[in-house]
């Protein structure tokens, strides 16, 4: 059972890349740049956990305790605990969501699949994923301090 | 005899000793350069001019006013014709003055028309008028005949004016009684005693006798005023007199004056004119019967003062009025109060008249002097002092021998030897002076111990050397006490009590703790480690009072119990604020924890991590520049859209290491703007070709 359960879960996933692998190479490019700011994000709260762990000495308690938890935990905890690193911390994480999520936006309405976007050239679907980063990049410099 | 001791009034004469009896100054020459300058010759009536030559005459101005001329003419004129009796008046005391050429005829009708005025008026101020003319034409002009026929019936009518509490109505309708009144009816009393006949003056001796004797006849009222009636009415009118003096007012520094009760009355008179109305009437009166008028020597001495406290009167009519008075001399005169026994004073009396011009000769007898606290036992009894010519002071040579440290009261009197008979003068009597003798005060025996308390008995004893600065230095424990014992004496070897004797011990922190050095011992409570130890010693009479820094003291002492309370802050020396000001330590916020550098750096290379792995994906992706613009225009373009993006975001970079929000937005418009053209050029370039591309 256990077995078969990995064969399928394999199975699904080479399904999937399979599907996936026929996907226009710039929609591609656009999944790979919200991965890279996707993991770039993580690895800043990882970076900040890591550093709260550093300073507060909570390492153990926190490998004991699920992620998420922690994750959550953690970002109350900073809320209480002080706010120095805090906004630039902040700023670093919000940079990169708000760019994954700009990115998926772009990538919704560059995907000829979406019929809605169909009259939408790919190129003004550009311009205004360049002005939203720009707007947004000019509020994370503001909150950076 | 009992002439002579009335006369006294008239001129009062005193001793008074600087600082103890605080007399003014006499009148100087401040008052004749203020007279010269206040009456400046421009007269509107007789009176005023009066007035001025009054003052002048008193004051011994040298070069009078030139008017007699012009004021001569005046006084001649109003003399000839029928005027009012208040012009007489003053015309004929001008006249006294100026001594001025008139006929003696006129003399003769105006001395008639006034008798009949005397007869018919029927206000005091008639009466005063009238009278004083006459007297004045007796003095005037000799030959005429002024005596009053009826001068009892005068003297009657304005006796009725009087009230029980010796002030006088203006008028028999009248209700209001008037101290200035007083005076004026005085002064007319005075007159009309001088005009009565010979007679009657005669008879007024022998009433004078008879009148005690006929008082105890008080029953038989008819005959008592039938025949004593002169006698007994100028008796009762010392009576009124006295009672006037009751109702004198006073100040705190012994000042007395008269003031007018009620107010509001036509003729207001302020405090001046009616204490100087209220003198000169008593004066006249007391100048012209005989027998004494029993007034208190304390306030003729306060009426002299209320005079000369005026200072200077700014008011011509007040001047007058003050010099008027004083010129019946009241007295003053001034030497110290302090004297030194080591420096060997003489005791100086000075005798002045109240114009400050120079005594009769008089002897000046120190009667008794006792020290202040024993008042029984005299320690110099009468002396007299001697005179110093040059000088004009009184003297006593040497003080005795039995004559210590301290305060004592000295009495002087006066004694006016017989040539002075003719002038009268006040002596005031007995005169107290407090004096205060100084000298150097011997200290010795001035020890410091500290003492165990339970056992009393002595652990630590210094001997003080007063002449040397020595400083002595302790160290005690709570439990032990300190003894400080010095012994002061005077220079006839008497223990001497001063006022001030303070043991002060004070603390590093400027604390004080002040304990009195009593005969016995004191009991100190100390709370505090290390203190300073300081010795005031004063009295008035200590020539060598002294502030003495005898040395320091450590404690040992046990931590206070934490419930003690604790002393007050120390308050604030006022004079510091304009000081330096403490120094001001800045708080600042302690810096934030932060994670070691390698620790940041560590995590930065980690965040790469992901742009290297974006890399390489679109490497294996395959990805390629192939449709960047090949021509010329687009090309720029591109470019241009690229640096334009790069622009922008170096400028948030900017903005985040220093550029100010505003400086950041105006710049970001600019630039945005240039991007809006080159990125709208080249993607609708882009658009194009990639529909022509569809399309073929």
């Amino acid at each position: 059972m256990a077995r078969s359960s990995s064969k399928d879960a394999q199975d699904l996933f080479r399904a999937l890349w399979s599907a996936y692998a026929a996907t226009p190479t710039n929609l591609k490019i656009i999944d790979l740049y919200v991965l890279f700011a996707v993991f770039t994000a993580l690895i800043q709260l990882a970076q900040a956990l890591d550093v709260l762990a550093e300073l507060y000495g909570h390492r153990e308690y926190i490998q004991e305790v699920p992620l998420e938890i922690v994750t959550l935990f953690k970002v109350v905890y900073m809320a209480l605990v002080g706010s120095f690193p805090f906004n630039s911390f902040l700023s670093g994480v919000l940079s990169c969501v708000g760019t994954a999520v700009l990115a998926v936006c772009l990538r919704i309405q560059v995907n000829k699949e979406n019929k809605e976007f169909k009259d939408l050239a790919p190129e003004r679907a550009f311009a205004d994923f360049v002005l939203c980063n720009l707007v947004l990049h000019l509020v994370i410099m503001n909150f950076l301090g | 005899m009992a002439r002579k001791l009335v006369r006294l009034l008239a001129l009062l004469f005193a001793v008074s000793i600087c600082g103890a009896v605080t007399i003014p100054g006499p009148v100087s020459d401040a008052h004749r350069s203020a007279a010269s300058e206040l009456f400046d010759g421009s007269f509107s009536s007789l009176e005023d001019a009066y007035e001025a030559l009054r003052v002048f005459e008193i004051l011994a101005i040298g070069n009078k006013l030139d008017v007699s001329a012009a004021t001569c003419q005046k006084v001649v004129e109003i003399l000839g014709s029928s005027s009012p009796v208040k012009d007489l008046f003053y015309a004929l005391k001008v006249n006294g003055i100026l001594k001025c050429k008139v006929n003696g005829d006129v003399f003769k009708d105006i001395a008639s028309r006034l008798k009949a005025n005397v007869n018919d008026a029927s206000t005091l101020v008639d009466m005063y008028y009238s009278i004083g003319s006459l007297v004045l034409i007796k003095d005037q002009a000799s030959d005429v005949d002024v005596l009053l026929a009826d001068a009892d019936g005068t003297f009657h009518s304005i006796k009725a004016l009087s009230q029980s509490d010796g002030r006088w109505r203006y008028s028999s309708d009248n209700p209001e009684s008037s101290t200035y009144a007083a005076g004026l009816a005085l002064e007319a009393l005075a007159g009309v005693i001088s005009l009565a006949s010979s007679e009657i003056d005669q008879s007024r001796h022998l009433a004078n006798i008879l009148c005690p004797f006929l008082s105890i006849l008080a029953l038989l009222s008819v005959i008592q005023y039938l025949i004593s009636a002169p006698c007994c009415q100028v008796n009762t009118v010392k009576n009124d007199i006295l009672k006037l003096f009751d109702s004198i007012e006073k100040y705190d520094d012994g000042t007395f004056y008269f003031d007018e009760k009620f107010v509001g009355g036509l003729e207001h008179q302020g405090s001046l004119s009616t204490t100087s109305s209220v003198v000169r009437g008593v004066t006249a009166f007391a100048a012209v019967t005989s027998g004494k008028i029993n007034l208190p020597g304390d306030k003729i001495l306060g009426l002299a003062k209320f005079f000369l406290g005026i200072g200077i009167p700014g008011d011509a009519k007040e001047f007058f009025n003050q010099v008027e008075s004083i010129s019946i001399p009241l007295i003053v005169s001034l030497p110290a109060t302090v004297y030194s026994l080591s420096k060997k004073d003489q005791l100086k009396v000075r005798v002045n008249t109240v114009l400050g011009s120079a005594a009769p000769p008089l002897t000046v007898k120190l009667v008794r002097a006792f020290h202040a606290d024993a008042k029984d036992s005299a320690i110099i009894e009468s002396k007299e002092l001697q005179y110093d010519k040059k000088n004009g002071i009184h003297i006593l040579e040497v003080f005795p021998d039995n004559l210590d440290v301290g305060t004592y009261v000295f009495v002087f009197e006066i004694v006016l030897d017989e040539s002075a008979g003719e002038e009268v003068y006040a002596t005031g009597g007995q005169i107290h002076v407090p004096i205060f003798v100084t000298g150097t005060i011997k200290v010795s025996k001035a020890e410091i111990a500290v003492l165990d308390s339970d056992l009393g008995s002595v652990e630590n004893q210094k001997k003080l050397d007063l002449a040397g600065n020595d400083v002595v230095s302790f160290s005690a424990n709570h439990l032990q006490k300190l003894r400080f014992s010095f012994q002061l004496t005077t220079p006839h070897g008497h223990a001497f009590n001063p006022h001030q004797a303070l043991f002060k011990l004070r603390h590093e922190t400027k604390r004080e703790h002040i304990f009195v050095v009593g005969n016995t011992g004191n009991k100190f409570e100390i709370i505090l480690v290390k203190y300073d130890i300081e010795l005031t010693v004063g009295d008035a009479v200590m020539e060598n009072s002294f502030l003495w820094p005898l040395g320091h003291v450590d404690l040992d002492l046990p931590e206070a119990p934490e419930k003690a309370a604790r002393l007050p802050p120390l308050p604030v020396d006022p004079y510091s604020r304009y000081g330096p000001k403490a120094e001001i330590t800045h708080l600042f916020r302690a810096p934030e924890k932060r994670p070691p550098q390698k620790f940041s750096l560590t995590f930065l290379s980690l965040t790469l991590l992901p742009f290297i792995g974006f890399l390489v994906g679109l490497l294996r992706l395959g990805v390629n520049l192939k449709n960047f613009p090949s021509s010329a225009v687009p090309a720029t373009y591109a470019i241009l859209f690229h640096l334009g993006i790069a622009a922008i975001l170096f400028l948030y970079v900017l903005f985040w290491l220093k550029l100010d929000l505003f400086t950041t937005l105006k710049t970001v418009g600019f630039l945005g703007a240039f991007l809006m053209f080159v990125g709208h050029r080249i993607l609708s370039h882009l658009a194009s070709t990639s529909s022509k591309l569809k399309s073929a």
